[in-house]
């Protein structure tokens, strides 16, 4: 891994207690290179929500290890004080429905991160519009959410997903809403994304259209991640 | 840092206005109720200036002339001009009456003053057209608010009064404008009977044997005489010296003439902790559900703006937004609603005042303590709406 990417080992989370203790993860292990996009597949109810939540820093895993980039961020307890700035400094994450901020413009809605990093406003806006460029949407950079088509919309949420630079993205069924032509523009753009930044992408998806995409899939059932080689198409 | 609340309200601006216009317009209702207020305030201490009186002597165990009745002759002026300390004293009386004009009633304080130059107690002290009276019989002072023109007829009782002159902010205490007609005139319209009442009272005196004794033929024609005058006034106001302390000259005619005597501070306590104690009151009981309603209105509506942002706020919590943030754009969007309806509420306020019929006055002051409980009552408002924010789990945001 050269120390870069995400790496998982053994990650528990038990929700209750005593009798009633279920675990969602019974032990997960994962790892992503840099520039890498791997898939995550499961059915419904074998814990994919909750490895992403994990993995997001919005619950608490019971048990187990992760580091991120350089740094171990979780060993049998968390080990960075401000979940909050892991968040918004060492994840991205993109979801399925873009949910960008209806009130703020396309650029805005970019550069909110780095601008709550404490960036100030014009720089956070020279980095948004770098990645909007290289996104190809820069012609729509004042547009309101709104005025965006789906692809559009999904495109400004991953500029929003890649604007800190995480070591990481989270895309959370992030073609759900496209039709096939669409949804292969995204996943070629989150290919190209990971890349050109250096990025490791684990992309949780049902949808069969792109599962022949990925280079390695990660299936989970019952809590338990099983690697396997995907067919890797289309994105060299 | 941009403003997310600023972005927010330039987005939905029409929502805020209209929402802020709405409440704008309870925001002027309230304002207009402390107006009523102050005016009601302003009313009764105006009503006292324009007596000019340093002292105000009445019956003995009142506490007339304007919180309950009270009776003096209309002699006893003469000996307190001769009290040290004592520069003129008037008789007065006050009647609330309804005064005819132009086929219908008009609502007013007939006050009765004794002839003297413009200036001394009980005459209206400006006029803004016409002149004082200076016949002793039927000719009337009014304020301007009662409708009355120069030369105009008004009807006091059976008698008609020609208007002479026009006073402002010549007022009682509850607003009716003050009509001055001569004090003998006001003697007689306060017991004036009808025709009937005085045939009735005479054959009452005549069937009276201690009234119509044989042998003394002028008592009953005594009797009816007395009967038929009235000799009482209400009050009678006293203007001091320069350089004489009120009290000492109160004490004074309190002690050897045995009558009541209020000085200024007392008189104004009495108006307003006795007469208009209640409106008073009732005002500030309106401003407090008033001010509970707005309270209740910023808060249903911060909370339901804020509900209809709740996966835009459990994004904004999961990408780093601190809750100080977001708790800082639902306030701010509360205190900017606040602020919008504040400037509708002062502006139409300003407008409609002059319509009401009872004055009302807006005090800068009052309006920038209303400004900052607009404030105090948009955060706390908002309290709700944050609270709810802050609830929100960020895990919200990731499906599943």
């Amino acid at each position: 891994m050269g120390g870069k990417g995400i790496h998982i080992e053994g990650l528990k989370k038990r929700y209750g207690e005593g009798d009633t203790a279920v675990y969602a993860l019974k032990g997960v292990d994962m790892q992503v290179a840099p520039g890498e996009v791997v898939g995550l597949i499961g059915p419904s109810g074998s814990g994919k929500s909750t490895l992403l939540k994990c993995l997001g820093a919005v619950i608490d895993p019971t048990a187990g290890r992760m580091i991120l980039g350089d740094e171990v961020i979780f060993d049998d307890g968390w080990k960075v004080r401000d979940l909050r700035a892991l968040r918004r400094d060492k994840i991205g994450f993109v979801f399925q429905a873009p949910y960008l901020i209806p009130f703020l413009d396309v650029t805005d809605n970019v550069a909110l991160l780095p601008m709550l990093a404490g960036i100030p406003n014009g720089e956070a806006r020279a980095k948004a519009l770098e990645l909007l460029t290289a996104l190809d949407i820069q012609h729509r950079a004042r547009a309101m959410p709104s005025k965006l088509s789906g692809g559009e919309q999904q495109r400004v949420a991953i500029a929003r997903g890649l604007v800190n630079r995480p070591p990481v993205i989270l895309a959370d069924e992030p073609t759900a809403p496209l039709d096939s032509e669409r949804a292969m523009a995204v996943i070629r753009i989150l290919n190209h994304m990971a890349r050109q930044f250096e990025t490791a992408i684990i992309v949780v998806t049902h949808d069969e259209k792109i599962i022949p995409t990925f280079k390695r899939i990660y299936h989970i059932r019952d809590g338990v991640t099983h690697e396997e080689v995907g067919e890797g198409r289309g994105f060299e | 840092m941009i403003s997310l609340a600023g972005r927010d309200i330039l987005h939905a601006w029409g929502k805020f206005v209209f929402t802020g216009i709405g409440l704008g317009l309870l925001i002027g209702v309230t304002l207009s109720m402390a107006g009523i207020y102050r005016g009601m305030v302003d009313d009764a201490q105006v009503m006292l200036d324009n007596t000019g009186a340093d002292l105000w002597v009445v019956q003995q165990d009142t506490q007339g002339p304007y919180a309950e009745s009270s009776s003096l002759y209309d002699d006893l002026y003469r000996s307190l001009l001769d009290m040290p300390g004592v520069e003129y004293a008037a008789n007065v009386t006050y009647l609330i009456m309804q005064v005819g004009h132009d086929g219908h009633d008009v609502s007013s304080m007939v006050v009765g003053i004794t002839a003297g130059e413009p200036g001394t107690p009980g005459q209206p002290r400006h006029l803004v057209a016409g002149r004082h009276i200076t016949r002793s019989h039927y000719e009337a002072v009014a304020d301007i608010s009662s409708g009355f023109q120069l030369g105009e007829r008004i009807r006091i009782r059976r008698n008609l009064y020609t208007v002479v002159g026009l006073s402002r902010r010549t007022v009682s205490y509850n607003g009716d404008p003050m009509v001055f007609i001569p004090l003998k005139d006001a003697q007689e319209a306060q017991f004036l009977k009808d025709n009937d009442a005085l045939i009735q009272q005479r054959r009452r005196n005549a069937e009276n044997p201690a009234f119509n004794r044989p042998g003394i033929p002028d008592l009953l024609a005594a009797v009816n005489a007395s009967q038929s005058t009235n000799a009482y006034v209400n009050a009678i106001l006293v203007k001091l010296k320069p350089g004489t302390f009120p009290e000492d000259v109160a004490e004074a005619i309190r002690r050897w003439k045995r009558l009541q005597v209020y000085t200024r501070t007392q008189m104004e306590s009495i108006l307003m902790d006795k007469v208009i104690d209640k409106s008073a009151r009732q005002i500030a009981l309106f401003l407090v559900i008033l001010s509970i309603v707005s309270a209740a209105i910023v808060a249903f509506i911060i909370y339901t703006l804020t509900l209809g942002k709740i996966r835009e706020i459990a994004v904004l919590k999961l990408i780093g937004t601190k809750n100080r943030t977001i708790a800082a754009m639902i306030m701010q969007q509360s205190l900017a609603l606040g602020i919008i309806g504040f400037v509708v509420g002062k502006i139409t306020a300003t407008f409609w005042v002059p319509i009401f019929p009872k004055y009302v006055l807006l005090m800068p002051l009052d309006s920038v303590a209303g400004f900052f409980a607009v404030l105090l009552i948009c955060a706390l408002a908002s309290v709700i709406a944050i609270r709810m924010a802050l609830k929100v789990d960020p895990a919200e945001a990731i499906g599943g």
